[in-house]
């Protein structure tokens, strides 16, 4: 049964790290507007950051 | 004059609206105005054609915006020091209120900023907040270009005089407390699981000794970040309420807290038991979820705005040589000539520098109709400038202005209303807690005699544990946030959940006259008296449109004419009337004393109206009059009129009589209906119904009102566009929801009773668990059944019955 130990630990350890990724959602904001997410899902993949609109710039080009 | 109306059936592939006075044609689509076109121009010119595929035409109408707002001020340093979050040499960036953000597509473009500006590094958008967070390179653009390009495709930012006068810090209290919570699911998720073993097996047999301790220990370990974080509010609030001799609803949540850690680590340590740590976890963690449900707020709204918000940040001055810049009003001299166009504010008192113009006083002083100001007159502070554009001469600074006077009237600053206000909870937790002490104290002192100190200890902390009244915290937060935000979606929104009680207690409900009964911008005007031929009709309108009398405008509008006859002679008294010959015939407008004089025309036998009156007389035989009247907001008066009987209604109202007759049916005897009413007056008013033992309902809409508003128990804010700006209140209400006032009172007084009947509820479970307590039985198995039992079960009463009510009562509980 000792082996319950270290199953014990991983179950916590990996417990304490989804408690970790809350902490770092939370801090980063995400949980400050919780309305505004569900509406970019519409957006396709057609809201790109600045580098891929060049890329789509470049092939338009070409 | 005038442009030929083609009427069609185009819709504007921007707005959506229908193309009624012209139709621009652009890339095979139809647009209703230039304006619309260049933003789609512009949209399409940088690729972001998508904006019209995620909405159909989901662009904001650019047909009123025929004088842009100078933003000259934003290149001054200090002023955008002030607006931005953070700036350095060459990052800014800062938050806009864009009160036109409305659709899913609104957030599409904004976020694709950068395709049409690329010194924009990153725009980010709150659709609740209607707000966009802009990170700007300024050494590749500026903040003036930025807002500008946002203004021509329709999203202009509101850039108020608050911003200027207290950097509004960035809410994230909130953060906190979801990460309070997650610490104490985690630990609470933990627990349960390590104390699992426990339940089933209590002998201890099936697991080594070791693991009961090192299960302990984990316990001990984990549910100490929840004690120390998690519950620290609890904790401090009551700490701070005895430190001032008082007992709040804390006091009795902190001892069971206390009482149910201590005795935890105690079992643990001395290996007598296996503590309650799942409990109080688990006890922890529901409190905390009901804070965040009573947190609700409704971020685009702002309850606690003062006039500062109402102005704009900047006006347009003149310098020697005529031409206009912007200046920011804190920076606003007196003597400065200022230039305003239709619909703008005045900022400052003046005095008008153009021969005439009209200021709609409506939201300060509640006058419904335009006065006239000629030359050398003095305008005051908050008028709107309705009609031509006219020039003004600056003659106080912003904060000697009489609209800031008023604003800093001792009257109008008070704030105790939220200092009075205490929960149900919080009245009565004193008596709770000094009887639970009570019995848990004779419970021991039992026990003390009956067997020996353990077990005594052990039953006295039972009964703390057992009478920690989470659920009695929790039914007051789950109750009236189920209540408010079945309220915001019928048209309330009211500022914090324990006003919700005032509201319910409401004996007298006082109603302003402009703007709140009736509606703003809408007027009915009829003509009375021997009717007009079509070509009376037509030399009516003619020389109607040769004034820019609001009046004049108005009767113009609703009279139909084909033709428009330019007049031979044109003469206009300035708030008096007009007269227009045109050769054949002549038309004589305006007020009695105006025709009287202009026209010798004998006027003693009129019939009575409610409302203004323009006379009308063609070719010097009166002819009747028009009469103006301001249209009730839908419902109203069977509001009223279902509302007499049970309440107090009163009309106070700063507009003249004229109406009187069409409200005096609605209100009780004399006294209730109030006229010319200054905002002092209005205050007083309402203070003297306090004193008489009312529990007042002030239904208002303007700055006049805006101390009634503050001293009422309840003050609404009635807005027909809720984003817009409202005085201080504690509720904002849409216009539509008026008629549904006595709907709200009703379900609010049923939410408080459904308060006292969770509290009997849990009270029930309090006194089944002092069953277990006294006798000795609290085993940490039964805690841990009832102790969760008990919370959920009032969560799913509260939010159950709350929809019951508001559904029986007719309010819509889903969107």
């Amino acid at each position: 049964m000792e082996v319950m130990y270290l199953l014990i630990g991983f179950s916590l350890l990996v417990a304490l790290i989804f408690l970790g990724l809350f902490f770092w959602a939370v801090r980063s904001g995400q949980f400050d507007d919780q309305y505004t997410p569900s509406m970019r899902v519409l957006f396709d993949d057609k809201k790109s950051s600045p580098k891929k609109s060049n890329n789509n710039q470049n092939h338009r080009d070409e | 004059m005038g442009t030929t109306a083609v009427i069609s059936s185009d819709i504007c592939y921007h707005c959506g609206e229908d193309c009624v006075d012209e139709t621009v044609h652009f890339d095979d689509k139809s647009f209703c105005c230039l304006g619309c076109k260049s933003a789609y121009q512009i949209l399409d010119e940088s690729g972001l054609c998508s904006y019209y595929d995620l909405d159909t035409n989901p662009g904001i109408n650019l047909k009123n915006t025929k004088h842009r707002t100078r933003f000259d001020y934003l290149e001054d340093k200090e002023v955008v020091d002030r607006i931005s979050d953070f700036c350095d040499a060459s990052r800014l960036s800062l938050t806009l209120n864009i009160p036109n953000i409305h659709c899913t597509s609104c957030v599409w473009l904004l976020e694709n900023l950068q395709k049409l500006d690329s010194g924009v590094l990153k725009s980010e958008v709150n659709f609740l907040k209607k707000e966009l967070s802009l990170l700007i390179d300024t050494n590749h653009t500026s903040l003036r270009d930025v807002v500008e390009q946002l203004v021509t495709i329709g999203y202009e930012p509101e850039i108020r005089l608050e911003k200027l006068d207290s950097k509004t810090e960035k809410a994230h209290q909130n953060r906190a407390l979801w990460l309070k919570m997650g610490v104490a699911g985690f630990a609470f998720g933990n627990i349960m699981l390590f104390s699992f073993p426990d339940y089933l097996d209590t002998s201890g047999s099936g697991l080594g000794g070791n693991f009961h301790l090192f299960f302990g220990a984990l316990n001990i370990i984990l549910a100490l970040p929840v004690l120390l974080y998690s519950s620290s509010d609890y904790l401090k609030s009551a700490f701070a309420a005895l430190s001032q001799r008082g007992v709040n609803l804390d006091v009795p949540i902190s001892i069971g807290i206390v009482a149910l850690f201590s005795r935890s680590v105690y079992e643990i340590v001395t290996m007598t038991g296996t503590g309650y740590m799942d409990s109080f976890t688990g006890l922890i963690f529901f409190l905390l979820i009901g804070r965040l449900v009573q947190q609700k707020t409704f971020h685009r709204l702002s309850f606690d705005r003062d006039y500062r918000s109402y102005l704009p940040i900047a006006v347009n001055v003149l310098n020697d040589h005529d031409e206009e810049y912007s200046v920011s009003l804190d920076k606003l001299e007196p003597g400065k000539r200022m230039r305003l166009r239709n619909q703008e504010l005045v900022p400052c008192d003046s005095t008008l520098l153009s021969d005439e113009a009209f200021m709609d006083y409506s939201f300060i002083t509640g006058e419904s109709e335009p006065v006239t100001v000629t030359k050398g007159e003095r305008v005051f502070a908050g008028g709107r400038l309705t009609g031509n554009a006219a020039l003004f001469n600056t003659e106080e600074k912003v904060t000697n202005s009489y609209l800031t006077k008023l604003w800093n009237h001792e009257a109008f600053q008070n704030n105790d209303k939220e200092l009075k206000l205490t929960t149900f909870a919080d009245k009565i937790s004193p008596y709770f807690t000094i009887s639970v002490l009570g019995i848990a104290f004779f419970a021991g002192l039992y026990w003390l005699q009956a067997a020996e100190m353990d077990t005594a200890l052990s039953v006295f902390t039972a009964v703390l544990i057992i009478a920690c009244p989470c659920a009695l915290a929790l039914s007051t937060p789950f109750t009236l946030g189920s209540a408010l935000n079945i309220l915001s979606l019928n048209g309330l929104f009211i500022k914090n959940h324990l006003l919700v009680e005032n509201l319910s207690k409401a004996t007298s409900i006082v109603f302003d006259k402009t703007g709140t009964l009736t509606e703003n911008e809408s007027d009915t005007i009829t003509f009375h008296g021997t009717a007009l031929s079509e070509e009376e009709q037509n030399w009516v309108r003619s020389a109607c449109k040769n004034s820019i009398h609001p009046l004049s405008r108005k009767i113009a509008n609703s009279l139909s004419s084909s033709f428009l006859h330019q007049p031979n002679h044109f003469e206009e008294a300035p708030g008096k009337g007009i007269y227009a010959d045109f050769g054949h015939s002549s038309v004589c407008l305006g007020s009695k004393q105006f025709l009287a004089e202009k026209g010798k025309i004998d006027l003693s036998k009129i019939p009575l109206f409610n409302g203004s009156t323009v006379h009308l007389a063609v070719n010097g035989k009166h002819r009747g009059f028009f009469g103006i009247q301001s249209v009730m907001r839908t419902g109203i008066s069977e509001l009223l009129n279902s509302i007499k009987t049970k309440f107090s209604t009163y009309l106070l109202s700063g507009d003249n009589e004229t109406q009187k007759l069409a409200f005096s049916d609605y209100f009780g005897e004399n006294g209730s209906l109030l006229f010319n009413q200054k905002p002092q007056e209005k205050l007083e008013f309402i203070t003297r119904l306090q004193d008489q033992g009312e529990q007042v309902i002030m239904v208002g809409d303007g700055l006049n009102d805006a101390g009634a508003l503050k001293k009422s128990d309840f003050g609404i804010a009635l807005a027909d566009d809720v984003s817009s700006f409202a005085p201080a209140c504690d509720a904002i209400m849409e216009g539509d929801s008026l008629n549904k006032l006595h709907h709200f009172i009703k379900f609010s007084q049923q939410s408080m009773n459904i308060i006292i009947a969770s509290f009997v509820l849990s009270l029930l479970y309090n006194t089944i668990g002092l069953g277990f307590a006294i006798t000795g039985h609290l085993s940490p198995l039964v805690a841990a059944i009832l102790m969760p039992l008990s919370s959920i079960s009032v969560m799913v009463f509260t939010f159950l019955t709350t929809r019951f009510f508001a559904r029986k009562g007719g309010l819509d509980i889903w969107k």
